[in-house]
């Protein structure tokens, strides 16, 4: 099937040290899933190997999208084919404004298809700009964004918005979202799973990866899984998100003989 | 075109029409030239980074003279006295109230519109200035500021130099710009000095003074027109910026990569005065640059900015100045450098604050972007401070290429050399910013492009 994120049996380390021990899931288009997980379990290590961080090793295992070998691909590459990781903490790039930046990310991952003039390969300034306001507006974000450089001397609120813009600009397939309501105040979690929860479509596919439930209050996953020692632990519905926020992790833990980390 | 060597023969020729007292100024150059013998690189201390990449090796300490370079090679031409060729190249620039175009040390185009002329400013090659302006240049002229013994304080910059001996007795090509008291410039006059001829050897002379109250923007452009004729320059720039006087003087450096360049640049500011200097270089194959800033009259206050983008085996050693003499004077110094392939940079500053310079607020910062394991770049901050009531700050940085900034750049899209680029041009564009003119700014990010594109 077409535009569908599979993951079989994915083993990731970090500078040596096994983190994603033997982890499968499927995210087919149109579909919202939770992955959950306490601190420490590997969620972070996931999303970074998925989009192709050079410090997170795959050791085996297949991630293949829309029929592609993923692992095989450049991070640009892979952003091209229609992934999209939401970062926990965006990095900030001094000295080059969202805008600007926005417009080539936009440019090379649209690549033919953004109807650019020919001269420089990027989408027209004027559609750009038009678009770029648009999504703006809906996210509530002020027009001075844009000529802000790029998550330099962001708010944590600011940071999470700018990722959700460029997930509306990019308009990818499959988008990871990374701890997106971490370090957000009860408004700023509201704005931002509105936003996205408006993004998710019969053509989009979303793994919403968090340690709370708030999030997904507003984007209400169809699947949910958790995430123990670098594993699925458990899958369901939505029944598991409830039973995590009344019990914790706990129960989880013991069902599968996992001692709690220290933290 | 008649080219010769640097012989006391051909300095003869170039100065036989010449004001008797340029022509023994000439002299005294040449004969502290003969004296001085070549800078060597682990002795000297002002030499001691300065590394040809080409010949000598940075880490076994093999260097010893500058053994790659032979000055006998490098041929200067005799200049054309001020006549340009009848093939006058149209370079005439809609904008620019003034234009100079020089290749090869000959002139080619000089021109001023009739507004500046009516305003009194005298912008022309220096040969013509020594005919027509004697004793401005007699005043002024490797008097003031770039002269055979700096006058100074800062350790970091060698009181003789043998290359600006070399300049003294041989220079030849560069103009003169003065701006009468209280005439306002706002457009940038433009400056091209350009080499093309293999061996060449362009010995140009930049001076500009701005008198009292006046305001001017020069933005000079040097370069190669060919990436393989080699070449030697021995440069100086000096500007005055009168009391109260608005100055903003711009260079951009793109000699080829076999080009050597040694040059001393050197400002004086008097009371109230404002200067903006701008530097950046991408070229040379050795730079041995000498900067230096003179906080000279009460209230006066200098920025200094320097971007410079190195590759290939390019090495850039620049040693900059800021002396504050009076009371009340500010100077900022903001140079940053990309470094990719093996080259290397080493940058020495130095803010000397005089015992008699209480109030002043002196600033310097040097940060350094690596693109290759193989680049090294030498960063030495300093501060001599003689004043009780000072703020000074400085500070140095030098890192390799942020891999989670690349990384975040490539997962939205863009390619492994487009995100470099663009960290690249983010990390110029605090100093860029900080360039009063849109069109300057312009200019500059174009020159980063197209040193990117090489």
């Amino acid at each position: 099937m077409s535009n569908e994120l599979t993951i079989k049996d994915l083993h990731i380390s970090v500078q040596g040290n096994p983190i994603i021990k033997g982890l499968s899931l499927t995210v087919q288009p149109g579909e919202v899933h939770a992955l959950m997980g306490p601190n420490g379990s590997g969620k972070s290590s996931l999303a970074n190997g998925l989009m192709g961080h050079p410090l997170y090793e795959v050791d085996s295992g297949e991630v293949i999208f829309d029929g592609v070998d993923v692992l095989e691909l450049e991070p640009n590459e892979r952003a091209k084919l229609g992934l999209f990781l939401a970062f926990q903490y965006p990095t900030a790039i001094p000295g080059v404004s969202l805008a600007n930046f926005l417009r080539l990310a936009v440019s090379a991952v649209r690549g033919k298809a953004a109807n650019g003039d020919g001269k420089d390969g990027l989408i027209p300034m004027r559609e750009f700009r038009r678009e770029l306001r648009e999504k703006m507006q809906q996210l509530g974000v002020d027009d001075s964004f844009a000529r802000r450089y790029l998550n330099d001397g962001f708010s944590g609120g600011e940071k999470k918005r700018a990722e959700i813009l460029q997930l509306a600009m990019l308009e990818p397939k499959i988008a990871i979202l990374d701890e997106t309501d971490s370090g957000l105040d009860i408004d700023a979690v509201r704005i931002v799973g509105d936003s996205v929860s408006r993004l998710v479509g019969p053509d989009l596919g979303v793994l919403i990866i968090t340690h709370y439930p708030r999030l997904l209050e507003y984007i209400r996953p169809q699947f949910v899984h958790i995430l123990l020692e670098g594993r699925i632990a458990e899958s369901g519905g939505w029944e598991l998100a409830e039973m995590l926020e009344a019990e914790g992790y706990d129960p989880i833990r013991e069902k599968h003989g996992i001692k709690k980390e220290e933290e | 075109m008649q080219k010769g060597h640097f012989s006391k023969e051909f300095l003869q020729k170039i100065a036989a029409t010449e004001p008797q007292w340029m022509r023994e100024k000439r002299l005294e150059a040449y004969a502290l030239y003969e004296s001085l013998p070549m800078p060597h690189t682990t002795q000297d201390e002002v030499w001691r980074r300065t590394v040809d990449m080409r010949t000598q090796d940075y880490w076994r300490r093999t260097r010893r003279f500058l053994r790659g370079l032979n000055v006998e090679t490098y041929r200067p031409s005799l200049p054309t006295n001020g006549e340009p060729p009848a093939e006058d190249v149209n370079y005439s620039d809609e904008e620019a109230p003034g234009v100079l175009v020089q290749v090869d040390g000959q002139l080619q185009h000089s021109s001023s519109t009739e507004d500046l002329k009516k305003k009194g400013v005298y912008f022309a090659d220096l040969h013509t200035a020594l005919q027509e302006q004697p004793e401005l240049l007699r005043d002024y002229f490797m008097n003031k500021a770039v002269t055979l013994e700096t006058t100074l304080k800062s350790g970091n910059i060698a009181q003789q130099n043998k290359f600006d001996a070399l300049h003294g007795a041989f220079w030849q090509g560069g103009y003169l710009l003065h701006v009468p008291k209280g005439v306002s410039v706002e457009v940038p006059l433009r400056v091209f000095i350009k080499m093309s001829e293999a061996d060449q050897a362009d010995v140009s002379h930049t001076l500009i003074i701005a008198e009292e109250g006046s305001r001017v923007v020069v933005l000079e452009d040097n370069a190669s027109t060919t990436a393989a004729a080699s070449g030697f320059h021995s440069g100086a720039v000096e500007i005055f910026a009168g009391q109260n006087a608005n100055v903003t003087y711009v260079q951009v450096q793109r000699w080829n990569r076999h080009v050597w360049n040694f040059a001393s640049h050197r400002a004086r500011v008097a009371r109230d005065a404002q200067l903006c200097w701008v530097s950046a270089a991408f070229g040379g194959r050795l730079n041995k640059i000498n900067q230096a800033a003179t906080l000279e009259g009460p209230g006066s206050n200098a920025q200094m900015l320097g971007l410079a983008f190195t590759d290939a085996r390019q090495h850039l050693d620049v040693s900059t100045a800021q002396e504050h003499i009076s009371p009340h004077t500010t100077s900022d110094l903001m140079y940053r450098t990309v470094l990719k392939d093996r080259s290397q940079t080493a940058w020495g500053g130095n803010i000397y604050v005089y015992p008699s310079a209480n109030h002043t607020d002196a600033y310097q910062k040097n940060d350094n972007l690596l693109l290759s394991e193989r680049a090294h770049a030498d960063t030495l901050p300093g501060l001599e401070i003689q004043a009780h009531e000072v703020r000074c700050t400085h500070g140095a940085t030098a890192g390799k290429i942020d891999a989670d900034q690349v990384f975040y750049l490539m997962s939205r899209g863009l390619p492994y050399a487009q995100a470099e680029r663009l960290i690249v041009e983010g990390f110029f564009e605090p100093v860029i910013e900080r360039v009063p003119l849109e069109s300057v700014r312009e200019e500059l990010s174009t020159s980063i492009t197209r040193k990117l594109a090489l």
